[in-house]
């Protein structure tokens, strides 16, 4: 069962988890674990399970449950322990508003308008698909151009095909295991075009879902023009030096279908209502080692705060941001952070963005650039051989306080560098 | 049937002279070759209700401009679409731009448009701190406003609609022949006759003209590229910024839209094809590079749609309003920038002009100047939102989330003749926002299919060959 009952709603709870994805999911089990009374996991859809439904192939929960299921195979794994462990679910339920004394106002299709009252909140709501608009592709305004992630739901919830002849555009993981999935269905894919130099899905994807299906892929190449009247018709394609096609190369591909696949963005709208504080590379919030955002008592999880490639690491984050919201509800709060740490050679950005000296902590970051024999290092206080880096592929590390053990400052460099 | 009045066009000219004319005892009928109202050109105009003192006060244009500008409120009033007078500055950055600035002042004064204001730099920066430093002086005009011009264009032709005009989209005219004093107009579906012939026909009204045997000009359409800011910039500008004009264009604008997004454009560029509506790697440079002078916290990464329209600009570069040799044949033509604005002060001049040429206009005594407004959810106060969603509960169920639209909302747009995507974005902002309807097309299509009872993939964008998704491939159903 995936459906609750909105109208049984409390009208004050100790967490409220906005989203139902795995992310609110998890945070929600965790400030149950950390012995919140009343949790409240509140999700727009009918069901809760957020982006893992429409996920039907598998590859998820390796690192999390030790085996392969598949995304509602994981989310339904997820909804029975929030059901056994008696927390409230609130579906078909969306919050409008969150003020700064952390009251929820929260819509439900079946329980109309209601506000509640919370000790903490935590912002779990995913992320949405980067546009056409994002990337400012020239052309007409045709039906057939989609973002992955809608011709996704359209395949394997709605029972449609998005179109016969199909261009995807970027390398994210939702185009390339779409690649594979329209090809199934029997819609041609004529290939997929990225702009960098690199693809920007897992290594796995590339070979499961490209080479295995024969589906060529196309590095520093792009899409130059989109034709067509009423529906898409074809699309000319170029190769890029940079970001600058040269169209002397360019080449026309009839097709009625032009998938997005160009990456996520944190979706935090009820986060830029809150005013929290932003990390401008993630676009998500700041958060401290807690997952506690800019404000008092709301804390963040999952691709809200920046975007993962698996889903166990949003669950092992949330888990942490839960039970650090349920200790909040209860008033005990660790001591705040004292490490800042700071993003340096070939690293975008660190999650958290600050550490605590005396605790364990794991540390998510991306790369900027594909590198192979390097060293990660934490100032002078530790390093780390790793193989090889990807920007699609996260990189984290765990910092035990006893690498700290010599450190006094108040700020830490992570590099990833090659080796000597 | 013999309709006193046949208008062709139903951008927002045909619509604001439609609802006019619906206030006399006479038949009329708007004839539309889009799927809906506003699909044309009207839908990708930049919304903006001009101060009333851009043109010279001898023009014709200068003269409607300011008086259209007067009757905008009155019409949101009645007819319930989002307009909001936010004011203008025209920003001089650099010293030989102050005498434009003077002229612009002087035009506004000799047509009486008030509260012209020269800001100085302090006060721009008061006012708008986000805008260059650079920006020696302003002209503030607070009579400038934002529309939704489709939203407009709906109100107009439902409540012309309600008082009796026929609206007939789906229409395109294919020939125009004349019997004795009896115009007709044929379509495809169906033969229109008509005493007068108002031709609005936007990008073609010289075809129309031709087909009518009138043909004294050209449409030459001049593209405009706009591009749409992400809502997080809501509110970094507050007033529509223009540049210093020049003698071919208004220059390339930072407009804050009625729905609070900022929308950056539009270019000026002639083009050959009157279907043209691509957007260039270009154009969107060109906008980008301008926009940023003047406001350099502007970003093309904000960027979440792009769009382009074509302005109907005759080689007059004046609108074209008035009969024709054809008795009872008018045209209503090249009505380019600031013809939104000058729409209702249009439309009442027609009805002068039928007038002069033998119609007669007798005011109805049942003439219902109103129509419902349509609801917003996430505008009504938590009270008015309890409730509506205890009444129906379909608006307690957010569709789409970027702009807080309610399935509600939606069911309503659809009641009220939206019948493709397009009809329910113009009409609720469903698939606006940042998403851009990543996540609300799926839900919006089931909306569809649910209240006209047609099949997912009988779907379209915006009507033609928009179609959104086709069915699966049959299941193989040979046992082996």
């Amino acid at each position: 069962m995936l459906i609750t009952n909105p109208k049984h709603l409390k009208p004050d709870y100790d967490v409220v988890v906005v989203g139902g994805g795995p992310a609110g999911m998890g945070a929600a089990i965790g400030a149950k674990e950390s012995g919140a009374e009343r949790v409240l996991v509140v999700d727009r859809e009918k069901e809760a399970g957020g982006v893992l439904l429409q996920c039907i192939h598998p590859g998820f929960g390796l690192h999390h449950f030790k085996e392969e299921l598949t995304g509602p195979e994981y989310a339904q794994r997820y909804l029975e322990q929030v059901l056994d462990q008696d927390i409230d679910l609130a579906t078909d339920s969306y919050v409008l508003d969150l003020d700064r004394d952390n009251r929820v106002k929260l819509m439900s299709g079946q329980a109309g308008v209601n506000v509640l009252s919370s000790k903490a909140v935590v912002l779990a709501m995913g992320a949405r698909e980067r546009t056409r608009g994002a990337i400012r592709t020239p052309g007409t305004r045709v039906s057939g151009v989609l973002t992955a992630g809608l011709a996704q739901r359209f395949v394997n919830m709605m029972g449609l095909l998005p179109g016969n002849r199909a261009v995807i555009l970027g390398s994210g993981d939702i185009g390339l295991i779409m690649a594979r999935r329209l090809t199934l269905e029997g819609v041609e894919v004529v290939g997929v075009y990225e702009i960098m130099p690199h693809a920007n899905g897992l290594n796995r994807n590339i070979v499961q879902c490209l080479h295995d299906f024969d589906i060529p892929l196309h590095l520093s190449t792009t899409v130059v023009d989109i034709h067509g009247g009423d529906r898409l018709e074809a699309v000319t394609v170029a190769p890029v030096d940079g970001f600058t096609p040269d169209m002397s190369r360019s080449q026309r591909i009839p097709c009625d279908t032009l998938l997005l696949s160009i990456g996520l963005i944190p979706d935090n709208e009820l986060a830029r209502q809150l005013n929290l504080r932003f990390d401008p590379v993630t676009s998500g919030p700041l958060v401290a080692s807690t997952m506690e955002t800019s404000k008092d008592g709301v804390f963040a999880c999952g691709n809200t705060v920046h975007i993962h490639d698996l889903v166990d690491f949003v669950s092992q984050e949330s888990e942490l941001a839960g039970r650090n919201a349920g200790l909040y509800a209860r008033g005990q709060q660790p001591p705040p952070d004292n490490i800042r740490l700071i993003p340096g050679e070939n690293v975008a950005y660190c999650v958290p963005q600050t550490i605590s000296s005396d605790r364990d902590h794991t540390v998510y970051m991306r790369v900027r650039q594909p590198m192979e024999n390097c060293l990660l290092r934490l100032g002078d206080v530790y390093e780390k051989k790793i193989r090889f880096v990807l920007p699609a592929e996260m990189v984290n590390i765990k910092v035990r306080p006893k690498f700290l053990q010599q450190f006094h400052g108040d700020s830490l460099r992570v590099d990833i560098a090659p080796q000597q | 049937m013999v309709y006193d009045v046949l208008i062709i066009g139903g951008g927002v000219i045909g619509c604001t002279i439609a609802r006019e004319l619906s206030r006399y005892a006479i038949t009329t009928a708007l004839i539309e070759k889009e799927g809906e109202v506003g699909f044309g050109t009207s839908k990708a105009n930049s919304g903006i209700i001009h101060g009333g003192h851009h043109g010279p006060p001898e023009t014709l244009k200068g003269q409607l401009e300011w008086e259209g500008n007067q009757q905008w409120d009155t019409l949101c009033d009645e007819l319930g679409f989002g307009f909001k007078r936010i004011g203008e500055l025209t920003v001089a950055m650099a010293e030989d731009q102050l005498p434009t600035l003077e002229k612009l002042q002087d035009y506004g004064n000799r047509k009486g448009v008030p509260g012209l204001e020269l800001w100085d730099r302090d006060r721009i920066q008061a006012e708008e701190p986000h805008i260059s430093q650079e920006a020696i002086a302003a002209l503030y005009a607070p009579t400038t406003g934002v529309i939704n011009p489709y939203e407009a264009c709906f109100g107009l032709a439902k409540n012309a609609a309600l008082n009796g005009v026929e609206i007939k989209c789906d229409r395109p005219v294919t020939g125009i022949r004349q019997e004795g004093e009896t115009w007709i107009v044929e379509t495809p579906q169906e033969t229109f006759q008509g005493r007068f012939i108002l031709n609005a026909a936007g990008l073609y009204a010289d075809k129309i003209a031709e087909m009518a045997g009138v043909r004294t000009f050209r449409i030459r359409p001049r593209k405009g590229e706009e591009y749409l800011l992400d809502k997080r910039l809501q509110g970094f500008i507050k007033r529509v910024i223009f540049p210093c004009p020049t003698a071919v264009s208004k220059g390339i604008l930072v407009i804050p839209t009625y729905d609070g997004t900022l929308m950056v454009g539009p270019t000026a560029e002639y083009v050959d094809s009157k279907e043209d509506l691509t957007t260039t790697a270009a154009g969107g440079q060109n906008v980008f590079s301008h926009v940023t002078q003047v406001v350099p916290g502007i970003s093309a990464r904000d960027c979440i749609a792009e769009f382009a329209g074509l302005r109907a600009v005759t080689d007059s570069e004046d609108f074209i309003i008035g009969p024709t040799a054809k008795p009872g044949f008018i045209n209503v033509a090249g009505i380019q920038s600031p013809g939104l604005t000058a729409a209702p002060a249009i439309a009442t001049l027609l009805v002068d002009i039928l007038g002069d040429e033998g119609l007669s206009l007798n005011p109805k005594d049942d003439f219902i100047p109103t129509i419902p407004k349509p609801i917003h959810f996430a505008s009504l106060s938590t009270e008015e939102q309890i409730k509506l969603a205890d009444q129906d509960p379909s608006y307690g169920r957010i569709v789409c989330r970027c702009e807080f639209i309610s399935e509600g909302e939606i069911r309503d747009a659809i009641r009220r003749g939206a019948r493709t995507l397009d009809g329910i974005k113009f009409r609720t902002r469903a698939g606006m926002g940042r998403c851009q309807g990543g996540f609300c097309t799926g839900r919006c299509m089931e909306l569809i299919r649910d209240e006209l009872g047609i099949p997912l993939t009988a779907i379209t964008k915006r009507g033609g060959d928009s179609w959104v998704a086709r069915p699966r491939h049959e299941e193989v159903s040979q046992s082996c």
